[in-house]
């Protein structure tokens, strides 16, 4: 039953991705490690949809993921296990515990956390890196050093992650202007 | 029933406003939630942000289930959570059936090749952020490399990564208050 199974994977995203953003990247690698239904090649291009459009981008690659492995009620089904833990903590949070964020426990938990989660998002990140740079693929056939990564990506890699960094504009921007090259290029 | 209808559309409004999430929706949040509405002050919108922050889950999802169960309870925080991802909903599935459709054009392969590096560039900008702000001390070091090197040598699910390194962060701490006193 694949839409139950898509709900308690979500669901388990929902319970243990901390700290925002990109925190269900390192689970959806997992996920498409698992599952046949999720290729990880496509995570690159959800992340691009997911903020380059509105709303948060957890939920957004919730609904792709569950779009694109079964259809509509997929796409409903892994949005709501996402959202379902979020609805239960913050109940029983809002409910019983007074100054949550100021709690010993909770601020020892995430002293513990947010290293762990850096190193799990960097990880993720690899494979996007990856994705975008390397043609491992065409290595594999030609054998040659020089066929490992494409000279025009990792131009436009550097030179992204320059622009990025002295101009502070919308992902949306970088996203675009990204994809234009790709075009103009035929990267 | 109205109430419940209000928390809903505002908070679709929201969903529809905020690209990206977390940091992005506190502006478009202050505007609806405080100006327009009146549900919280700028101090308590601050406070649902900060324990959104550090519970389970997506950061905007958990600040409107937050707000709506203080308007309305239960059914107040189910209202808001689902006028926030609906935006989403809709948008996303209409997007995904489009590329479906083209995404073997070849025009469109070489946008997303390009895509791909900005998305890697912007992967990168994060965990650089995420390295200054989340490692703190020597032990954060330490933990970030443990968790970096079980990642890349075992095949195990983010969730035990995660559970033992919250499991550490408390023990180490109450080690070291229980030293202090």
């Amino acid at each position: 039953m694949i839409y139950l199974l898509l709900f308690s994977e979500f669901f388990k995203m929902g319970l243990f991705a901390v700290g925002g953003g990109l925190a269900t990247l390192p689970f959806l690698y997992a996920f498409a490690d698992k599952y046949p239904w999720l290729d990880p090649a496509v995570l690159p291009d959800m992340i691009a949809v997911s903020e380059s459009t509105p709303g948060p981008i957890g939920v957004n690659m919730a609904t792709y993921v569950g779009y694109s492995t079964a259809g509509i009620l997929g796409g409903i089904v892994a949005t709501l296990g996402l959202v379902m833990p979020s609805i239960i903590v913050i109940i029983i949070i809002a409910k019983f515990l007074h100054r949550f964020n100021e709690n010993f426990y909770v601020q020892s938990a995430f002293y513990g956390l947010r290293p762990a989660v850096t190193a799990l998002i960097a990880l993720a990140g690899f494979e996007v890196f990856k994705a975008s740079v390397f043609t491992l693929e065409r290595y594999g056939v030609t054998k040659q050093i020089a066929h490992l990564v494409d000279m025009k990506s990792i131009l436009l890699f550097a030179a992204l992650l320059f622009i990025t960094n002295i101009t502070k504009k919308h992902p949306i921007v970088y996203i675009l202007g990204a994809a234009a090259l790709g075009i103009m290029f035929k990267i | 029933m109205k109430e419940l209808w209000t928390l809903f559309l505002t908070f679709a409004r929201v969903g529809c406003f905020t690209f990206g999430g977390g940091y992005a929706m506190l502006p478009v949040l202050q505007k609806e939630i405080v100006d327009k509405n009146g549900w919280a002050t700028e101090e308590e919108l601050v406070d649902y942000f900060a324990i959104g922050q550090c519970t389970p889950g997506v950061i905007a999802v958990n600040t409107s289930t937050f707000i709506g169960y203080k308007r309305k309870g239960i059914l107040g925080g189910i209202a808001a959570t689902l006028g926030m991802v609906f935006p989403s909903l809709v948008i996303i599935m209409l997007i995904s059936a489009v590329l479906k459709n083209f995404s073997s054009l070849p025009l469109v392969q070489y946008a997303f090749s390009g895509i791909r590096v900005a998305v890697a560039v912007l992967v990168v900008n994060v965990v650089i952020k995420m390295l200054k702000t989340s490692i703190i001390d020597y032990l954060g070091a330490v933990i970030f490399i443990i968790a970096l090197i079980t990642g890349i040598l075992f095949d195990i699910s983010p969730i035990y990564i995660i559970i033992a390194s919250a499991l550490f962060g408390i023990l180490f701490k109450k080690i070291r208050s229980v030293n202090n006193v």
